[in-house]
């Protein structure tokens, strides 16, 4: 089968998946009315509240949602073959992670726009507040600790990203400084911007920059890792329109633009799938498919991430409710075709099985240099678009750098205010200190990062690559339980959230008994910990859904009228 | 058609890029750079009508010419502060 043949089916399915599925639900389950009085409209307060350009809207909600996380997981998932991968992508954006974009968004709206651990703690218990922020404090440090690592690999693996990346920084407080400060319009900075950095991949690619091998006993790779924890710190510290802002403005550029150079290669070049459909041969150290594969790939098939973007930022700028099929659906579907984008090329952007198989020759080694597969792969694709393959690569690393070192940035950020807010719950007001906030989340990312894998310190992050999705989707087994409540008490077809909640909360507990089982037989004390912690917050979520059912609640309490 | 007319289309979808990427940029992070601009201005604002509140200012005197400038948005202010009505004996919005 060749990929091109692959990447039209999945465009077919999305976009039955939209036309039709998405359809069905805002008519009979969410039953959107265009009427409705938005809480953007209803509290537009010019700053957290404001009605926004569906187009702009989607934009943000995609570009917020969509990182390196969808690339990563489809890229080390791999290794059990192309199909269960598509698989799961296709059915659990279709059927899953559409329905809990779209229902989180049209909750939050319908809750005067709050984020889903406040309706949590309306729907279920005022004790599932403290569980979500425990599993969003979890998720954030997982982030930065894996985030970490991936960067580190790349900038090992692919020296020729590290001037454009570090060049980005400058270009981008140029960028903040003349629009915030000049009040100038960004059209002309940010097209400058984006050429000098296309042209800085150029000069990347003729001068690389690599570590030595070895500084003081410890890999290049775990220095890198270090590097890029205190840039973290250093950098959500900054003002947001400074350097975030300018530079999440220009990685959604580079996002399109990757993403469609990807999809022009595989239509141009067609290139045939040397990946096994099923690989039968799996390395002996890779862990069972079932469930692990559920947890592998969280982001681009079922992320609950995006639920806390819907809920936190995006509802509360929804222009009309009608808008939030198109917000909600195609943004996850938009993460389902990076997915895609990354099966393709991890499957068919080599020229040989043997080629394929050096990426994929343990578990160990999928998991680390997954990522670089998918780099080497997608830098084919652009071969077939004339481009020189050397620029192609190092223009997807640059661009799978600057998406993860952003990341990295916002979820310090988010972790310090998630931090605030439990100091404020339990009393204790020094981690609402912002300097002792910042300290502390580095101390403990770099603690998982180096501790992690004890045998290969500094570069452990990538062992917690299916704690990451664990926590992802217990957040999203979360929202979805949220959401099968709310069609309870109102009267609305709630197995289609409960069955994707009951899937998601099972592969996730299954797959923490095998990962702390697995960490108990290497005495890994770390990671039994952290495992033992995420499994006991998994049962301790279950037992939440069993208790609420139990309470009947009106559904004025719920949900707002029209 | 004169060349004036034929750039007047292309002069229009400029702008129109031009707004959609500004409203782009902003968009996502107007949030934070309104709420720290009104911590500003809250700051201001209590600074000014310290002596109204009863906090004692030395600088008091001095701040009265600025009082009109920060009873715009006063009872939006002390709305947003918790006081379901005006602090302030000798100004009363509601």
């Amino acid at each position: 089968m060749t990929s091109w043949m692959l990447a039209l089916f999945a465009f077919a399915a999305f976009f039955v998946g939209y036309r039709f599925y998405s359809k069905f639900l805002a008519e009979r389950v969410f039953r959107l009315d265009p009427d409705y009085i938005t809480p953007a409209h209803r509290f537009n307060d010019g700053i957290d509240f404001v009605p926004t350009n569906r187009f702009v809207l989607w934009g943000h909600h995609f570009t917020s949602v969509a990182g390196a996380a969808p690339i990563v997981g489809p890229a080390i998932a791999m290794i059990w073959g192309w199909g269960p991968a598509l698989a799961w992508v296709l059915v659990g954006t279709v059927f899953i992670a559409g329905i809990h974009d779209f229902g989180t968004l049209w909750a939050s709206s319908r809750n005067r726009g709050e984020s889903m651990g406040a309706i949590a703690r309306k729907v279920i218990s005022p004790r599932a507040f403290s569980l979500f922020l425990l599993i969003i404090f979890f998720l954030m440090l997982m982030v930065n600790a894996v985030f970490a690592v991936i960067i580190g690999t790349l900038f090992t693996n692919f020296p020729a990203s590290v001037i454009p990346y570090w060049m980005q920084i400058p270009i981008a407080v140029t960028i903040g400084w003349l629009v915030y400060r000049r009040g100038v319009g960004v059209l002309w900075p940010a097209l400058i911007g984006l050429f000098l950095m296309l042209a800085l991949v150029g000069v990347g690619a003729a001068v690389p920059v690599s570590l030595p091998e070895q500084i003081a006993g410890a890999p290049s790779v775990a220095w890198w890792t270090a590097i890029m924890l205190a840039y973290g710190a250093i950098a959500s510290r900054l003002p947001v329109w400074l350097l975030l802002q300018p530079r999440d403005f220009m990685n959604a550029h580079l996002l399109f633009i990757g993403l469609i150079m990807i999809y022009l290669g595989v239509f141009v070049g067609r290139p045939e799938i040397v990946a096994p459909i099923f690989n039968t041969a799996v390395p002996p150290d890779t862990p069972p498919m079932l469930p692990l594969l559920f947890v592998t790939i969280a982001c681009g098939a079922i992320s609950g991430f995006h639920g806390l973007v819907s809920s936190g930022t995006t509802s509360k700028q929804l222009n009309h409710e009608t808008d939030a099929r198109f917000i909600g659906y195609l943004g996850s579907t938009g993460e389902g075709l990076l997915a895609v984008a990354a099966i393709l090329a991890t499957a068919a952007g080599f020229a040989t099985f043997e080629a394929w198989n050096v990426h994929y020759e343990s578990w160990a080694h999928a998991s680390s240099s997954g990522i670089a597969a998918f780099v080497s792969g997608a830098g084919n694709f652009m071969g077939h678009l004339g481009l020189p393959v050397a620029l192609g690569t190092t223009f997807v690393s640059m661009m799978v750098v600057c998406f993860a070192a952003t990341s990295l940035d916002t979820s310090m950020r988010l972790q310090r205010f998630v931090l605030a807010e439990l100091g404020r719950q339990y009393k204790l007001p020094a981690l609402s200190n912002i300097n002792f906030s910042t300290t502390l989340v580095f101390i403990l990312c770099v603690a998982l990062a180096f501790f992690a894998d004890p045998e290969r310190p500094g570069q452990g992050g990538m062992i917690l690559w299916p704690l990451f999705g664990t926590t992802n989707q217990l957040t999203a087994a979360m929202s979805l339980l949220i959401l099968s409540l709310i069609f309870w008490y109102t009267k609305r077809p709630y197995l289609l959230t409960l069955i994707p909640f009951l899937f998601v909360a099972t592969v996730t507990t299954w797959a923490m008994f095998i990962n702390v089982g697995n960490y108990l037989a290497q005495g890994n004390l770390l990671l039994t910990v952290v495992g033992g912690l995420l499994l006991a917050l998994n049962i301790w979520l279950l037992l939440e859904g069993v208790a609420a059912v139990r309470h009947r609640r009106e559904p004025s309490d719920v949900l707002e009228a029209n | 058609m004169t060349s004036s007319k034929r750039t007047e289309p292309r002069r229009s979808l400029l702008r129109r890029i031009e707004t959609f990427l500004d409203e782009a940029y902003a968009a996502p992070f107007r949030r934070h750079q309104r709420r720290s601009q009104r911590r500003q201005e809250d700051l201001f604002r209590l600074l000014v009508l310290s002596e109204a509140l009863g906090i004692p200012n030395p600088a008091g005197f001095y701040c009265l010419e600025l009082m009109p400038f920060v009873l715009d948005d006063f009872h939006a202010w002390h709305r947003r502060m918790g006081m379901e009505h005006s602090p302030v004996d000798g100004f009363r919005c509601c």
